[in-house]
C-alpha cells in the first residue's frame, strides 16, 4: 500500500494514500470535532464542523473529505479555525430550539458538546427561524425539526436500510428533513427499525418516550406490573452508565428492574428458547408437508414490516411464530396470571427492548393471546435508562440479582438472539438434537458467527446438508429476497434482523456518539458479552430449558399443539408502499 | 420558501401517461437520467403531482423522497398546476419598489390563491417572477404572454374581467 506521511499538529503519521485529514489526524491521535461524517456512510462535508489549517489547501478545508496529501502539515486546533468552528456553531443555533433543559439528548447531545467546548454565544445570530410541527404520527419515535442541524445523518442510514422514507427537501433556509409531499412518517413505509434515531446528534430524533406509562402503572396498587428484558439489553444497559462497550450487566439491570418497584422481573431468554422450538418444529412440519420454503424468522418486527411492505408477495416464507416480546407477554398473561391467579386484566406487562420496532409490534393485531395484548409497553433500552436515573439508583453500585422465577431462567441459545446468527445458531442445536436423536455435545457453529450483513453456511445434520443464511440489516434483507423472488434461492431456513449486527445494534440501543461508531465496531463488541455467557453456561440449548420444559408439561398441548399455536404464533398483512 | 404543495385533484389523461410511460422507459437504465424524466414529465403535465412523482418513482426504481426532494430544491420544478391563465407578477427591484408586493397582494385577495396557487377552477393561477427586464414599464406582469405595464390598483379589476 502506499503510504504518504504529513504532521498532525506536529505529531508525525504515515497513512495509506487517500486518506483524508480526519483519517490521518485519528491516526496521529488527535480528534477532530465532526457533526455530518459517518464514516463510509456519510460522508459529504456538509456542516464545516470539522475545518482544519493544512498546507498546500486555500482557505479552511473540511478535514472529512479533505485528502491528506504528502508532505501536509495540519493545524486542528489554530485560532482561525476555532473561530470558525464558533461561527459554524452559532450559525447553526441561529434556527436551533435551544430547549436543553428539558430535551431528552442532554448531556449525550454531540452539539450540545461542542457549543459547551467552544463557549459559544447562543443568540449570536438572530433572525428568521421556520417553525416546524412534530411529528409524532408512528408509535416508535418523534421527530423535532426545530433541532435538527441537517448533517442528513438519519437521510443515510435509512437510504442503508434501504427504505429512504426520507431526505432533504426544499432549499437554502427552508431545508428540511421528511418525506414526500410532506406527509406524516406514518404514511410512508417507514419500517420503525430507529436506526435513524440512534445515529442523530442532536435531539431532533428520539424514541417516543413511554416512561410516563411505566411510572403510571407502577404507582397504581391495583395493576400487577411484569417487565421482561430483551437478550440484548444486558450487554448494552451499562453504556448509558458509563462503563465499557460490552460489559454484561444482566445482575445490576435486574436489580435496579426490582428497585424501580416491578412485581416480577422476567427474562424474555425464555420466550426466546420458547421460539426456537416451536420454529424448529414449524420448520420441520413445512420440510415433511411440503411448505413455504425456505422458512424465514419473524423476530424482528421491523424485518417483518420491511417483508410486508417491500416483498408483500413473500410473507408466506415468514415464519408464523410470534416474536420472543410477544411470546412472552403471551406466556404472562396467560400461563403466568393462571398459576398466580391475577386476571390478566390486571397485569401490565412492560418490555424492554433493544428496538424501537417492538413500539409498533405491540400494536400489531393478532398479538393478544389472553383477550388483552400481550405487551403493554415496550421501552428501549435508553428509556430504561432514564428511569433508572429518575429513581436515583446509583446503577454500577447496585448488587447483582438473578430473574424471579417461574419465567427467568435462560439457556445459552436465547441469550445469543441478540446477534446476528444467533437464532440460527440456537435452532441448529436443537434442529441437530431433534434430527440426529442425541443429546450433541458440539453447539458452536461457527459458521453463522460473526458481523458480515450476510453469512451463508451449509450444516451437515444427521448425515443431511442443510443450506442456511443470515442476513442482518434491511438492505441485506432485500438481497436475500430478491434471489427468493427470482428462484435462485437454495436455503432452508433463513434469520433476518432489521438493523445491522442484529439487536445488539437496534435503534433502541444506548446512543454513542459518532466518534465512537466510526473507532469501535460496536456490533461486535456488545456482540461478544453475549457469546461469553453462553459460553459460560450449562444449558446451550433451546429445548432443555427448564421453562420450556415446564410450559409443554403444565400448559401447552405439544410443540406447534392447538393451543401453542393460538397463544405463540400470528399473521401477517400485504401492505402498499 | 417552500414549495407549495398542490391540492387540487389530479385529471392526467391517458394520454399523458403513456407519454411519461415512453420517457420513462426510455431513460430508467440510469437512474442518473431521473431530473431529465422529470423535466419531460413537467413539460407533459404542466406540474409534479403526487401521482406524477410516484410513476416517475415507481418507473426510475427511486424512492419517491428523492423525487420529490429534487423536485423541491429546484426552482424549475412546479408542484402546483399552473391555471388557464398565469398571472405573473414581477417582484424584481424596480417593480417591488414601485408597488408591485401591493398589486400581487391585490390579486391574491381577489382570486383567494396565494403564491404559487392554482383558482379551484382551474383559471387563474398566481406567480411571482424575477426580473423580467421590463423595469421600464414597472410594476409590470404577464398573463400567459401578455404584458401589462406601469400598473396600477385599479387595473386589478380589469385585468381579472378581461380573461372571466
Ligand atoms: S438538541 Fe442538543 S443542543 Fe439542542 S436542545 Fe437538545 S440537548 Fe440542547
Ligand atoms: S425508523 Fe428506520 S425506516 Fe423509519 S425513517 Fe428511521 S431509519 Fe428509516
Ligand atoms: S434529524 Fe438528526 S440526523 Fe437527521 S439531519 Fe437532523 S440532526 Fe441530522
Ligand atoms: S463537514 Fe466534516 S464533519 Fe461535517
Amino acid at each position: 500500500m502506499e503510504m504518504i506521511n504529513c504532521k498532525v499538529n506536529g505529531i508525525a503519521v504515515s497513512v495509506p494514500k487517500g486518506s483524508t485529514i480526519l483519517e490521518a489526524a485519528r491516526a496521529a491521535g488527535v480528534e477532530i470535532p465532526t457533526l455530518c461524517y459517518m464514516k463510509k456512510i456519510n460522508e459529504i462535508g456538509a456542516c464545516r464542523i470539522c475545518v482544519v489549517e493544512a498546507t498546500g489547501a486555500r482557505g479552511l478545508v473540511t478535514a472529512c473529505v479533505y485528502p491528506a496529501s504528502e508532505g501536509m502539515e495540519i493545524k486542528t486546533n489554530t485560532e482561525k479555525v476555532q473561530k470558525a468552528r464558533k461561527t459554524t456553531l452559532e450559525l447553526m443555533l441561529s434556527t436551533h430550539d435551544k430547549k436543553c433543559l428539558s430535551c431528552s439528548r442532554s448531556t449525550n447531545c454531540e452539539l450540545q458538546k461542542l457549543c459547551l467546548e467552544y463557549g459559544v454565544d447562543e443568540g449570536a445570530f438572530e433572525g428568521y427561524k421556520p417553525v416546524y410541527e412534530l411529528d409524532e404520527s408512528t408509535p416508535h419515535l418523534v421527530r423535532d425539526n426545530n433541532k435538527c442541524i441537517l448533517c442528513r445523518r438519519c437521510v443515510a442510514v435509512c437510504k442503508e436500510q434501504f427504505v429512504s422514507v426520507i431526505g432533504a427537501n426544499d432549499r437554502g433556509i427552508d431545508t428540511s428533513i421528511g418525506s414526500a409531499f410532506k406527509v406524516k412518517l406514518s404514511e410512508t413505509p417507514c419500517i420503525s427499525c430507529g436506526q435513524c434515531v440512534a445515529v442523530c446528534p442532536t435531539g431532533a430524533l428520539t424514541e417516543k418516550d413511554d416512561t410516563e406509562k411505566v411510572w403510571a402503572a407502577l404507582a397504581d396498587p391495583t395493576k400487577h406490573v411484569v417487565v421482561q428484558t430483551a437478550p440484548s439489553i444486558r450487554a448494552t444497559l451499562g453504556e448509558c452508565f458509563g462503563m465499557p462497550i460490552g460489559t454484561n450487566v444482566e445482575g445490576k439491570m435486574v436489580s435496579a428492574l426490582r428497585r424501580l418497584g416491578f412485581d416480577k422481573v422476567f427474562d424474555t431468554d425464555f420466550a426466546a428458547d420458547l421460539t426456537i422450538v416451536e420454529e424448529a418444529n414449524e420448520l420441520v412440519e413445512r420440510i415433511n408437508n411440503g411448505g413455504v420454503l425456505p422458512m424465514i424468522t419473524s423476530c424482528s418486527p421491523g424485518w417483518v414490516k420491511f417483508c410486508e411492505f417491500y416483498y408483500p408477495n413473500l410473507i408466506d416464507h415468514l415464519s408464523s411464530c410470534k416474536s420472543p416480546q410477544q411470546m412472552a407477554g403471551a406466556v404472562i398473561k396467560t400461563y403466568y396470571a393462571n398459576k398466580m391467579g391475577i386476571d390478566p386484566k390486571d397485569i401490565v406487562s412492560v418490555s424492554v427492548m433493544p428496538c424501537t420496532a417492538k413500539k409498533f409490534e405491540i400494536g400489531r393485531p393478532d398479538q393478544s393471546a389472553s383477550g388483552y395484548p400481550d405487551v403493554d409497553i415496550a421501552l428501549t433500552t435508553r428509556e430504561l435508562a432514564k428511569m433508572i436515573d429518575r429513581a436515583g439508583l446509583k446503577f454500577t453500585m447496585l448488587p447483582d440479582e438473578e430473574f424471579d422465577s417461574p419465567l427467568g431462567e435462560d439457556t445459552g441459545a436465547a441469550v445469543i438472539f441478540g446477534a446476528t446468527g444467533g437464532v440460527m445458531e440456537a435452532a441448529l442445536r436443537t434442529a441437530n438434537d431433534w434430527l440426529t436423536g442425541k443429546d450433541n455435545l458440539d453447539v458452536d457453529f461457527h459458521a453463522v458467527r460473526g458481523t458480515e450483513s450476510i453469512k451463508e453456511a451449509t450444516v451437515k445434520i444427521n448425515g443431511a446438508d442443510i443450506k442456511v443464511a443470515v442476513a442482518s440489516g434491511a438492505t441485506a434483507a432485500q438481497k436475500v429476497m430478491e434471489k427468493i423472488k427470482n428462484g435462485e434461492a437454495d436455503w432452508t431456513f433463513i434469520e433476518i434482523m432489521g438493523c445491522p449486527g442484529g439487536c445488539v445494534n437496534g435503534g433502541g440501543q444506548p446512543i454513542q456518539p459518532q466518534y465512537v461508531r466510526d473507532t469501535v465496531d460496536l456490533k461486535a463488541v456488545r456482540a461478544k458479552a453475549l457469546y461469553d455467557q453462553d459460553a459460560a453456561m450449562s444449558i446451550r440449548k433451546s429445548h432443555e430449558s427448564p421453562v420450556v420444559k415446564a410450559l409443554y408439561s403444565e400448559w401447552y398441548d405439544g410443540f406447534g399443539g392447538h393451543k401453542a399455536h393460538h397463544d405463540l404464533h400470528t399473521t401477517y398483512v400485504k401492505r402498499t408502499k | 420558501m417552500q414549495k407549495k404543495i398542490s391540492n387540487h385533484p389530479f385529471n392526467g389523461t391517458p394520454e399523458q401517461a403513456a407519454k411519461l410511460e415512453a420517457v420513462i422507459n426510455a431513460n430508467k437504465h440510469d437512474k442518473s437520467l431521473l431530473m431529465a424524466v422529470m423535466q419531460e414529465a413537467q413539460g407533459i403535465y404542466g406540474y409534479l403531482p403526487y401521482e406524477v412523482q410516484k410513476m416517475i418513482a415507481d418507473g426510475m426504481d427511486v424512492p419517491i423522497e428523492k423525487v420529490f426532494g429534487v423536485s423541491t430544491f429546484y426552482a424549475q420544478f412546479s408542484l402546483t398546476p399552473k391555471g388557464e391563465y398565469n398571472i405573473s407578477i414581477c417582484l424584481g427591484t424596480a417593480c417591488y419598489v414601485k408597488g408591485a408586493g401591493i398589486i400581487f397582494d391585490k390579486f391574491a385577495e381577489k382570486l383567494g390563491i396565494g403564491a404559487d396557487e392554482c383558482t379551484a377552477d382551474g383559471k387563474f393561477s398566481l406567480t411571482a417572477c424575477r426580473c423580467i427586464g421590463a423595469c421600464g414599464l414597472a410594476p409590470v406582469l404577464t398573463v400567459n404572454e401578455e404584458v401589462y405595464g406601469r400598473l396600477t390598483g385599479a387595473d386589478v379589476d380589469t385585468i381579472l374581467a378581461k380573461y372571466q
